[in-house]
């Protein structure tokens, strides 16, 4: 008897038990939930976190994430406005923000990726193919780019292409609002509010690639061409200057010469008439001095010198031969 | 238990165990016991129940936070407070859950390349492509490939675990999505050469605009660019342009070389030439001024007595110069017939 109190006991708490787990359930801060009845949604969805309570056994819990919730496109390929393929691969944010209607029109997360795929795929279609590239690739309109030596055309401003930002009319964020707004506005009906939408990659299609390379290719080419073209060039001024230089650093060394040697002789010169030219005597004078200094130099040892004896010097040895006599 | 149905990827999974079932172990613990079991009397079998309802009590209940983290406590499911790093108490049987977050510990996500041995998942992209996820369009319609890190810690553990499902794939997302909003306004060779630092601080202004616009709890504390190349077939005509750049440079410095071998040396020079007709010109003058002034004594000696001045400077050179000459004729004014035998040829004949 004292067993069979016992095992009621224990019957009538397992009863309990489930009766009361069945009726509490907890709401996590980060669901909502929707509370059906034989699948059939009652009452307004619960958006509070905490415990409640359900009719038993009746009743079920919907639990829906109240986050922010994420959506990863995959990368498609699709055509520009200037038929150029790209891979575009979008991300974007959404919330739910009606969950009956979430749930009347969705049931679970997985249905509505797969709707957020077909309308954010379809709308990012559109909107690449009325843009061209350079839209969705850049962003501030005005942006001017700072230049290296590779790109710095300040001498050869033959090559307007490379190191310059192709210009835009609208950039990536407009095309990004562009796509939000039409998308937004589909996915409302599902409960879902779409928070936004961004380009995640951008890139060129497989097929696209060797062309955009082989340009690359040859802007390169064009750029060291310059510098080895510009080496040269500046090399050849350099030697032009060399031989500039050095012509007028000779020439100027022999101006300055003649000049100086000019002046010297002209000092010179004055200094001497100075002296000569006192009077007609002092001209004579050195007229007479300057030929007996230069008689050593005319008269050398070899010269035959024919003397008359009525030259002054031997005017004398002619008298005194007539003494003798 | 409806507490227990959190959802299906809770990133901090490991430090989320629900509490043991209870009727299992029950079940399990008296059927393992029973048999042992003395009498195996009702009074006994409750207090045994009682014990272990107790032992289960306590072990739901403590729980330890690491020093690097704190802990979330939400109460049948409803988020109360925070807790730090230490030995707590919790109520227990899954009333209050605690999900620690680790605030303090630096993390990482890196984008094109991954560290082999990372622990975190989430540090590099899950399917590894890196090569996808380097590439880039660059503002001149050209590619790049961009390899980066990015360093975050969550901020707000409350805003981190309940406001984005997926924070840490979301800034993922942004990541990528930023830098190639970054890239693309910039021209390859900012992108490759002279951008870096300005990439850098510009991806870490946008980066943290979006993620608290995005309330993710998390703060982006740096962003740092890693490898940047231009794609693989296009990196041998970079290189190229490299090789030129040095090689303008070369026949630039050949050039210099060339000039400076030279110009300095006809500087000198030309100062040489010019020092030397300086001394040209002194010499000359004093030369000069000697010779007037050797001219002017003798001419005023002269003045007194000209006719024996001339005389005596006429003998005096006669003497000096007449004893060197070898040939010396002397004729008379009558005597002119000497001449016609005179040898003019001999005497130029001995010549040397």
């Amino acid at each position: 008897m004292n067993t069979n109190k016992v095992v009621i006991a224990i019957v009538f708490i397992a009863a309990l038990g489930v009766i009361l787990k069945e009726a509490l359930y907890t709401v996590s801060e980060v669901e909502q939930v929707i509370i059906t009845q034989f699948g059939k949604p009652i009452g307004e969805p619960v958006i509070d976190a905490g415990l409640n309570i359900k009719i038993p056994f009746v009743q079920d819990v919907n639990a829906i994430d109240k986050r922010v919730l994420e959506w990863d496109g995959a990368p498609s390929d699709m055509p520009t406005k200037d038929k150029l393929y790209i891979s575009v691969d979008l991300f974007a944010r959404w919330q739910i923000v009606d969950p009956l209607q979430y749930f009347l029109r969705l049931r679970d997360e997985r249905s509505a990726q797969s709707r957020l795929d077909d309308i954010l795929g379809s709308e990012t279609r559109n909107a690449v193919a009325k843009h061209e590239l350079i839209e969705i690739i850049r962003t501030t309109k005005n942006r001017v780019p700072t230049q290296s030596a590779a790109t710095d055309n300040a001498d050869a401003d033959a090559d307007l292409t490379i190191g310059v930002l192709v210009p835009i009319q609208k950039g990536r964020k407009l095309v990004e609002q562009e796509i939000f707004s039409a998308a937004a506005k589909k996915v409302q009906v599902f409960g879902i509010k779409l928070l936004d939408i961004r380009f995640k990659r951008i890139n060129y299609n497989e097929s696209v690639r060797p062309k955009i390379y082989e340009r690359m290719v040859s802007e390169r080419r064009q750029i060291a061409e310059r510098f080895l073209s510009e080496g040269k060039g500046e090399a050849a001024r350099i030697r032009g200057d060399r031989k500039r230089d050095l012509n007028k650093i000779q020439s100027e060394a022999y101006q300055r010469v003649e000049e100086i040697r000019g002046l010297a002789d002209a000092k010179a010169a004055e200094i001497y008439a100075q002296a000569y030219n006192q009077n007609q005597q002092s001209v004579q004078l050195y007229e007479f001095t300057r030929t007996m200094q230069s008689y050593p130099s005319i008269i050398s040892g070899n010269t035959t010198l024919v003397l008359s004896t009525q030259s002054d010097l031997l005017k004398f040895l002619k008298d005194s031969e007539l003494e003798v006599k | 238990m409806v507490a227990n149905n959190a959802p299906p990827k809770d990133p901090w999974q490991m430090n989320n165990k629900g509490p043991p079932d209870l009727n299992e172990i029950l079940e399990q613990v008296t059927k393992r016991i029973n048999p042992f079991l003395p009498g195996g009397g009702p009074k006994q079998f409750t207090f045994i129940l009682l014990f272990l309802l107790s032992v289960a009590m306590v072990w739901t209940s403590i729980f330890t936070v690491p020093s690097d983290s704190v802990a979330v406590i939400q109460r049948f499911g409803k988020y109360v407070h925070e807790l730090p790093p230490g030995l707590h108490f919790k109520f227990p049987f899954g009333i209050d859950t605690a999900k620690t977050v680790p605030v303090k510990r630096q993390l990482k996500q890196e984008f094109g390349f991954n560290t082999p041995g990372a622990t975190d998942e989430f540090q590099s992209s899950l399917n590894y492509d890196s090569l996808r996820e380097t590439q880039m369009v660059t503002g001149d319609l050209n590619a790049a490939l961009v390899e980066w890190v990015v360093q975050y810690r969550v901020s707000d553990p409350a805003k981190y675990l309940f406001e984005v499902r997926e924070p840490r794939d979301t800034l993922r997302y942004v990541s990528e999505s930023v830098m190639r909003e970054v890239v693309g306004d910039r021209t390859v060779d900012e992108v490759i050469t002279i951008g870096r630092q300005e990439i850098e601080s510009e991806a870490l202004l946008k980066m943290q605009a979006l993620s608290s616009k995005y309330v993710m709890g998390i703060s982006i504390d740096q962003v740092q660019l890693k490898n940047i190349n231009p794609p693989k077939p296009v990196q041998e005509s970079f290189n190229e342009v490299n090789q030129a750049q040095q090689e303008k440079e070369k026949l630039i410095n050949e050039a210099r070389r060339d000039y400076n071998s030279v110009i300095p040396l006809a500087m000198g020079e030309k100062d040489q030439r010019i020092r030397e007709a300086d001394g040209y010109r002194i010499k000359r003058i004093n030369e000069a001024e000697g010779d007037a002034a050797r001219f002017r004594a003798l001419f005023a000696e002269y003045v007194n007595a000209p006719e024996v001045t001339k005389r005596r400077i006429y003998i005096e050179t006669m003497q000096a110069v007449l004893p060197n000459v070898q040939t010396k004729i002397i004729i008379d004014e009558q005597t002119s017939s000497i001449l016609p035998f005179l040898n003019l040829n001999a005497s130029q004949g001995e010549k040397p």
